[in-house]
């Protein structure tokens, strides 16, 4: 029995739309033309319970969109949604008791006060009582690591104490159904990890529903098996997320920064170049032969620094767009 | 303890905290409302000649009276209101279980209790210098004062918030505001007693919210004969008219909201 069924949803925002210059301003004042913008169009989706779900877009997919109105913030333009059998929009107490949105760059806490004093309200708002209280913050303290955190000014933690705090603050009431937005933006890698694993044991202890969004492939390969790619609004994939990757990312980009600069025809014999700018130079290397090609690269030529990324998620995504669905 | 009293409490004596963190700001705050001290000094001066039905010392307690109604009635929700909808910092408020309207309240009312002590301050000072102004009414009179005074602020409040909710329509409801609070300078005795008032516009001034936020509970503590059973109808009639109206423009508005800033 799904947790979270969306039919059909869609979501269109009318934003007013100004001419540059000094009689755009005049015809705005007095008649303004708006156009529509269609964040989400037509996503289906079912969810199960205990399931760990990525969303993956690059910036305005409709990603943030969509969990806004999962949790009810937004009035969908069409289509139905159920979580746990409630009508998100209608804001019932029973339904935001077992629900919890984190959104990265928004913050719930009070910025001057410790956050425990937001903790209290908090548990008063949720009806926890006191014991119970006192028990979860102790055991969401040990598992975020923030001991001695909660008794200091909100104002005054780095930002992953303060990323951690927001969760310990989102979860105190126990939600089902975690929405998780941008989670980790910002954070260091040490922090990012943290969260990361946080959310595993949280997911694997209470077994809470996961969703998350995220542009972090590392989010999203830590911790989701199933994932669901929002492109322009529209839902392009939704499965397994090994079967995308392989299909769909199964290279690495290497940047290096020579001592000299060296002719293209060269450094083709390392890999597929994208690249080459001066004593900078980008490769494509298959996944496979990534270790081999590094070392063929440091041993042959004389380089000054050697970058690996994965592919960025737009060209990803963008690559599943041209090919069409899966 | 019950629920709902669990919240209020709490949420009171966490926005109590709070205010204490803004001590400097609160002596500015208290003494920024200082435009009836103000005209207390323009109307007695004025008032010498006699023509206005009033005493200079009337008028010198009437000012006094309105400068401390008007330190209980001070509301502020529609500037903070109108942040976080335009930042979308309404959205965490949205997703718990209370309505967000009560973190406004809590805060107001905390506010009130932390900036206390400055106003009994500034009730010193002023009999001190203005000795043959002290006057001290009657107990009934002071505790008719409180509900009056209480009241005024909820519909302050009340009116105010509705204002508030046009925020989801338009980014300036600031400016509706600003619109409304000059027809309550004139209209509500702040500027001057409804009593000097020509009797068509007391007539008028008293068919609006307006005289009860601050005329009505002022007149009461110095002891100047007003309709009581009027007054405390008029602020619940128009309490509950507001109420109303803000309930249906926030489920309207609601549906608008985008939770930008995202």
């Amino acid at each position: 029995m799904s947790i979270i069924i969306a039919e059909n949803l869609s979501k269109s925002y009318p934003v007013a739309v100004k001419e540059p210059g000094l009689r755009g301003t005049i015809n705005h004042f007095f008649r303004r033309t708006y156009r529509q913008i269609a964040a989400v169009q037509d996503i289906s989706l079912e969810i199960n319970p205990g399931e760990v779900v990525g969303f993956l877009g690059p910036n305005g997919a409709g990603k943030t969109t969509t969990l806004k109105m999962l949790t009810g913030l937004v009035h969908p333009s069409s289509g139905q949604i159920r979580v746990d059998g409630h009508v998100p929009f209608r804001r019932q107490e029973a339904f935001l008791q077992k629900i919890t949105l984190v959104m990265g760059q928004k913050q719930q806490l009070l910025w001057d006060l410790p956050a425990l004093d937001s903790l209290k309200i908090n548990a008063a708002v949720y009806n926890i009582s006191d014991r119970e209280f006192q028990r979860r913050v102790g055991e969401l303290t040990e598992m975020l690591s923030l001991e001695g955190k909660l008794t200091q000014a909100v104002r005054k933690l780095s930002l992953g104490e303060r990323m951690k705090a927001e969760l310990l603050a989102a979860l105190l009431h126990r939600p089902k159904v975690l929405f998780l937005d941008e989670p980790t933006l910002g954070l260091d890698v040490n922090a990012q990890v943290g969260v990361r694993d946080f959310l595993r044991e949280y997911n694997q202890l209470y077994q809470a529903t996961i969703l998350l969004t995220s542009h972090y492939m590392a989010d999203i390969t830590a911790l989701c098996q199933r994932v669901l790619l929002i492109y322009q609004g529209k839902l392009m994939y939704d499965g397994q997320l090994d079967k995308l990757l392989e299909q769909f990312a199964p290279y690495r980009e290497i940047y290096i920064e020579l001592v000299q600069p060296l002719p293209t025809e060269k450094l083709m014999y390392y890999g597929d170049v994208q690249l080459v700018e001066g004593r900078s130079v980008r490769f494509i290397v298959q996944r496979e032969k990534l270790t081999s090609t590094v070392s063929q690269i440091l041993a042959d030529l004389e380089v000054l620094d050697l970058t690996v990324t994965e592919p960025p998620i737009e060209e990803v995504i963008g690559r599943v767009f041209q090919t069409g669905f899966v | 303890m019950k629920p709902i009293l669990r919240k209020i409490v709490i949420l009171i004596t966490v926005y109590y905290a709070y205010m204490v963190e803004y001590r400097s700001e609160l002596i500015l705050w208290v003494l920024s409302g200082s435009l009836p001290l103000i005209m207390l000094g323009v109307w007695t001066q004025a008032a010498q000649k006699g023509q206005f039905g009033l005493t200079p010392l009337d008028f010198a307690r009437y000012f006094f009276a309105v400068f401390l109604v008007r330190q209980m009635t001070v509301v502020w929700v529609i500037f903070e209101f109108e942040k976080e909808v335009v930042q979308g910092k309404l959205s965490p408020k949205l997703l718990q279980p209370l309505d967000p309207v009560w973190h406004h309240v809590a805060s107001h009312i905390s506010e009130r209790l932390a900036r206390f002590p400055f106003v009994f301050l500034l009730i010193g000072l002023f009999f001190i210098l203005y000795p043959q102004a002290v006057w001290l009414p009657s107990f009934s009179n002071l505790l008719l004062f409180a509900i009056a005074a209480f009241l005024a602020f909820a519909l302050r409040f009340v009116i105010q918030y509705t204002l508030a909710m046009f925020a989801f329509w338009t980014e300036r409801a600031i400016a509706l505001e600003n619109f409304w609070f000059l027809l309550y300078l004139f209209l509500s005795g702040m500027i001057a007693p409804l009593k000097v008032f020509p009797e068509p516009i007391r007539a008028i001034a008293l068919m609006t919210p307006f005289p009860y936020l601050i005329d009505f509970p002022a007149s009461i503590l110095i002891g100047l004969p007003v309709d009581l059973n009027r007054g405390f109808l008029s602020i619940i009639g128009w309490f509950f008219f507001f109420l109303g109206l803000n309930r249906l423009l926030w489920r309207a508005g609601l549906k608008k909201y985008s939770g930008m800033g995202a």
